[in-house]
């Protein structure tokens, strides 16, 4: 028996206490949801873990509206301080739970405990310590004295990482003074009901934190509700542009984030033994199920052979298998909808004429699973080369110079991420000016901190998620007399000074609507 | 004797040049009176192709030049249109019907918008951008870029206020556009455009064409090489379409604006045509 | 045991190097690796310092750490007494179970060589046969500073005492310098005063002293330069240098050994030493080992924990998984 055959070393699932039915976390209460319900399962084991209540449009109503009540009677009206003690309190309670919290990712997701344990969970803690220091200091987000809370946030997450979505959306829009519903993917609501007790644990005033589960219909229904001021998704492409048609022509501010389809670009001298590290962090963490993911490999012609070679054998001590392994690397497929898509992309690039070749790894029996796989031989006008599969797959594409990287690793509608292989600073440094894309991993990938800003250019949406640029992402600058008085400025300054000195909305790409951008008007022409 | 004036034609400016519309199609401006004032070219969705191949072609350039020299070459606009103050005054006054001193109000505002924001090349990633104090052992660093090709449906209200008051901020970061004058008053967008040309802004960066926008601008928010649109004066058209034509490409939008003085001067209005980009790198002494 | 022979390390080398040894060629061939991201390093090591090993793995596992221990003991104070002490516990690990695997070498200074062997009597050979090799420290130990003549007279005369093993130490003062010619020749003597009037020879161990060296850049660097020369492991430290073993630099070398192999079909043995001290870690240690170069590394002619207490916790480990309770350190031998 080979030593690499660790036995089994499953996290216990005994420290879960989960209830046999979830209704929808409304005004600070479970109740029940008009919608039928529907199961949510173990994508591992294909087992019920659960049944989840489903949101009619009713029920999404009276969310909306209890997040308005919280708004209105209380959390706009409570300092900032105050604010900030919540969500110290949810951190707390989110590193005292993180063991039962990872377990019940891992096992409705079907990813990882080692990435749940390790990743997903502690970024959730992080998550929360970080926007609770800034509920109070909201004047040095970068819009100026006293900007305001927007109200009422819908927010609509995925299923790749479910419970730190929720922090990336709920934790800025709280800290900020917004009250919010979520609705989880539809695929994996267990962690955020979890958080729902969190968040009664925590004491936090009714309504100001509201979840609602369901199906994309449900999701649609928030994002249209009547009282809704903010919008955030993080999703599909398609999804978030039927979201920026949906919301066209309302006062409803949106963050998008959406897919991407990243180039990782090593050089012939990279640090190969890291960059190889990079690339299987870059594409196979939590199974390719990221948007972020450096799905394209872009590898300078002159070591492809090499680099492949290497690459393959290190996918060979991958570990496929139960996500609740703590040596498990490769978790379960979320969904068979999801594992059908990324089958369907991977015969595509074989009948396109790309070279497959699958790590060699038992597959169980039950379950939603797909084998770390790579192509070669992928030409830039492949579809694996310019559509998300948002799985396990990876598409290597070759380049001769850093012009010819970059212009490759441009040519897409896409621009949320990109890596960078390479020893030399300045080229460094170069490249990552020339790349669209938001967020550029240089000798590294898949790196998060709640510090630092996330988003995309072009098609992978816009607003930035994460650090002040996140913060802003959830609140508007004063009316400009206000900033200017408590500021102690007069009002005897030209107007160019004065709209200076209060900047307008600093969030890069939300859309400022008609009553804001009034707001923002001084003076007359004439 | 009174000499006989010498009529200006007044031409389309894509990629540095005044070309008429490929339609060959014009439109008579008038004046505040209603008597005629000029013949303006009306651009066809193909001059609104053509002005955004121009625009896609100069960003790289004009984006990758540095904050300094961007700073410089907006602000050697206001002094080119210091220069041809009275050139401008005479041309609003006729256009609008205004008296000379709102004429050279509205010319002041503007040279000194172009001053504002040119001053603001060189400082506005150190205001909208911040490293990231992460946890590990990483550099981590946030900084604005220019979002790429803006379009902008420029204010149409005013001749040249509302006009420069558009197009400024959203060079500043080094973005290139395709704009659409006021309909009613496109004859100081396009001397405005003869500025440029004699100006150190590099050919296709500002793109200017005239016309009417309820035709041109559903070709531009529809656009897929267009990155961004600014609706601030769109607001008497169907505006809603034009933002929904936008979503199918995420384009970033800006709603329309009304009142006397739309587009007024902001941070918010460079910002809105940047996209944060953060950048990670390790770091250790081994 | 015997290494690879010195005519053959040299005519590899020049042909990996394509030309003569000297400074120019060496460091044109050390520096044209790409060099190495230390953060990248470091996260692929705590990876695989996550991996959970349990119940039938362990007990595996723990007997082969014990299997490829080099009991140590390097001190100044270090009398026959104190060898023949440390070569009863090498024998006989845990004189309450005779099911535990014998350690693969006892270490020590080589005038003690002769000790060890007499102590060792029977139990002196091949650890592949079960037995125990006794490898010496030599080559001025540890700091490596005195003449070449001192250098190989103490090794040659521990080979003539009958080690088995040479654990030398780099000339790391030369190594700073940049003068890798001056080190390649160092270890290809050494080596040669491996030899034994029989023809065979030695096995020689080269300590980098990774402590010293400090950058990963030139711990490759001299891990390259130390195969080059004809090492037939390369080992992290003499333990007498903080940090000595550690996870990312042993996965660092273990890297080398495995472009190595690739390259030229030799195996080249890899010796973290110092520092380690419990069994979770020298677990992290087999699981690096066998993720990177291979399982077949984990066989004591091409793995070894340079390592004295670290012995006992595994035999504590071992009791609890045999009798189901916990043990204490009265219930292991102290040498």
């Amino acid at each position: 028996m080979s030593f690499l055959e660790y036995a089994p070393a499953p996290e216990s699932r005994a420290i879960l206490s989960l209830r046999d039915r979830y209704g929808l976390f409304i005004g600070g209460e479970f109740v029940d949801g008009r919608g039928t319900p529907f199961q949510t399962i173990s994508p591992s084991s294909e087992e019920r873990i659960a049944e989840i209540a489903n949101a009619n449009e009713a029920d999404v109503a009276d969310a909306v509206a209890a997040a308005r009540r919280a708004y209105d009677r209380t959390w706009s009206r409570m300092s900032g301080r105050d604010r900030g003690k919540y969500l110290f309190r949810i951190a707390r309670l989110v590193q005292e739970r993180t063991r039962e919290l990872a377990v019940a990712e891992s096992l409705d997701n079907g990813k990882p405990i080692k990435e749940s344990r390790d990743v997903d969970v502690p970024l959730v803690a992080a998550w929360f310590f970080y926007y609770a220091g800034w509920a109070d200091k909201l004047d040095h987000a970068g819009l100026g004295a006293n900007p305001r809370s927007l109200g009422v946030a819908a927010q609509v997450i995925p299923w790749n990482f479910p419970l730190l979505m929720l922090a990336w959306k709920i934790a800025p829009a709280l800290a900020a003074g917004n009250t919010v519903v979520l609705k989880p993917a539809e695929t994996t609501p267990l962690t955020a009901l979890i958080f729902a007790e969190i968040i009664q644990q925590a004491d936090l005033p009714p309504g100001v934190v509201n979840i609602i589960t369901g199906a994309g219909d449900t999701g649609a229904a928030l994002v249209a509700a009547e009282g809704v001021d903010k919008v955030a998704f993080t999703g599909s492409t398609a999804v978030g542009r039927a979201i920026a048609k949906q919301i066209a022509g309302s006062d409803k501010r949106a963050t998008l984030e959406l897919g991407g389809k990243a180039a990782n670009i090593v050089f012939d001298d990279a640090p190969i033994d890291q960059a190889i590290e990079g690339i299987v962090n870059g594409i196979f963490f939590n199974q390719g199920h990221v948007c972020c993911a450096g799905s394209r490999l872009l590898v300078q012609e002159n070591i492809h052979d090499e680099v492949v070679e290497r690459l393959k054998q290190r996918l060979s001590t991958l570990r496929l298998g139960d996500p609740l392994d703590k040596n498990t690397d490769i978790g379960a497929i979320n969904s068979k909808e999801q594992l059908e898509r990324i089958r369907e992309l991977s015969d595509i690039g074989v009948a396109e004429g790309a070279d497959r070749w699958s790590v060699p790894c038992e597959i169980p029996e039950n379950g939603f699973w797909y084998a770390p796989t790579i192509f070669t031989n992928v030409q830039t006008s492949y579809r694996i080369a310019r559509e998300e599969i948002f799985g396990p797959v990876l598409s290597v594409l070759t380049f001769r110079t850093p012009a010819e990287a970059i212009a490759k690793a441009n040519n897409t509608p896409y621009g949320l991420s990109a890596g960078i292989w390479t020893d030399k600073g300045s080229r460094i440094l170069a490249v990552a000016d020339q790349l669209r894309a938001g967020v550029i991993w240089a000798n590294t990938f898949n790196r998060f901190d709640p510090s630092s800003p996330f988003g995309g250019y072009k098609e992978s949406g816009y607003g930035r998620e994460g650090g002040r640029h996140g913060l802003a992402a959830y609140l508007s600058p004063a009316p400009i007399g206000q900033a200017a008085i408590t500021a102690g400025r007069g009002g005897a300054q030209r107007r160019l000074e004065t709209s200076g000195t209060a900047p307008a909305d600093l969030e890069t790409t939300a859309k400022r609507s008609p009553r804001s951008a009034r707001s923002a008007t001084k003076g007359s022409k004439r | 004797m009174s000499r006989l004036a010498v009529p200006k034609t007044y031409k389309l400016y894509i990629g540095g040049a005044f070309p008429r519309s490929e339609s060959g199609r014009t439109y008579e401006v008038l004046k505040a009176d209603g008597g005629f004032l000029a013949n303006a070219a009306k651009a066809s969705r193909k001059d609104a192709r053509d002005a955004v191949v121009a625009a896609r072609g100069a960003v790289g350039g004009w984006g990758g030049a540095t904050p300094y020299n961007r700073g410089q070459v907006l602000y050697r606009i206001a002094e080119l249109l210091e220069g041809r103050r009275a050139q401008f005054v005479a041309e609003i006054e006729e256009a609008e019907g205004v008296s000379r001193a709102v004429a050279s109000a509205q010319v002041d505002e503007s040279i000194d918008r172009w001053v504002w924001y040119a001053g603001w090349a060189d400082k506005f990633a150190q205001v909208a951008g911040n490293a990231n104090p992460v946890a590990g052992p990483y550099f981590n660093i946030s900084v604005p870029e220019p979002t790429g090709v803006v379009a902008i449906i420029a204010p149409q209200d005013t001749s040249l206020l509302g006009f420069v008051s558009a197009v400024a901020p959203a060079l500043v970061a080094g973005n290139s556009v395709v704009v659409v004058a006021s309909e009613r008053f496109p004859l100081s967008a396009i001397s405005l455009a003869e500025v440029l040309a004699t100006s150190d802004v590099p050919k296709g960066v500002v793109n200017v064409l005239t016309g009417s926008p309820a035709e041109i601008a559903p070709w531009l928010a529809s656009h897929s090489d267009v990155n961004a649109i600014d609706l601030v004066g769109a607001g008497d058209l169907d505006w809603i379409s034009l933002e929904i034509a936008a979503a199918d490409t995420l384009k970033r939008v800006l709603r329309p604006e009304s009142g006397p003085d739309a587009a007024a001067p902001a941070l918010g209005r460079i910002s809105a045509f940047t996209e944060t980009k953060t950048v990670w790198h390790t770091k250790s002494l081994r | 045991m015997s290494g690879t022979s010195l005519v053959t390390a040299r005519e590899r080398a020049l042909a990996v190097l394509g030309g003569e040894p000297d400074d120019a060629t060496l460091g044109r061939y050390l520096h044209g690796f790409a060099g190495v991201d230390a953060v990248g390093l470091e996260q692929r090591a705590a990876g695989l310092g996550t991996r959970s090993i349990k119940t039938s793995s362990k007990k595996r596992a723990l007997d082969l750490i014990i299997s490829l221990i080099d009991l140590t003991t390097l001190e100044g104070a270090d009398t026959p007494g104190k060898v023949r002490s440390l070569v009863a516990k090498a024998v006989n690990p845990d004189p309450s179970d005779a099911t535990t695997p014998r350690v693969a070498a006892v270490c020590v200074y080589g005038d003690l060589v002769p000790y060890a062997i007499e102590a060792l009597g029977g139990a002196h050979g091949d650890p592949d046969d079960g037995l125990i090799s006794v490898a010496a420290v030599a080559t001025a130990f540890p700091s490596g500073r005195s003449s070449l003549e001192i250098k190989l007279a103490d090794t040659a005369e521990a080979v003539a005492a009958g080690a088995d093993e040479i654990d030398m130490v780099i000339d790391r003062s030369a190594f700073l310098a940049g003068r890798y010619g001056l080190v390649f020749d160092q270890i290809a003597a050494v080596k040669e005063a491996c030899r034994r009037p029989d023809g065979t020879s030695a096995s020689l161990k080269v300590i980098l002293e990774t402590g010293e060296l400090v950058t990963y850049d030139n711990m490759r660097r001299a891990s390259w330069l130390s195969i080059l020369a004809g090492g037939d492991f390369i080992k992290t430290s003499t333990g007498k240098v903080q940090p000595a073993a550690t996870l990312p630099v042993t996965l660092l070398m273990l890297e080398v050994v495995r472009d190595w192999h690739l390259m030229t079909g030799q195996r080249i043995g890899v010796k973290p030493a110092g520092g380690i001290r419990a069994s979770k870690d020298a677990i992290k240690y087999l699981v690096t080992v066998a993720e990177t170069a291979g399982e077949e590394w984990l066989q004591p002619h091409l793995f070894r924990f340079g390592a004295s207490s670290l012995l006992n916790d595994v035999l504590l480990q071992r009791q609890k998984m045999t009798t189901g309770h916990y043990s204490g350190a009265d219930y292991v031998t102290i040498d």
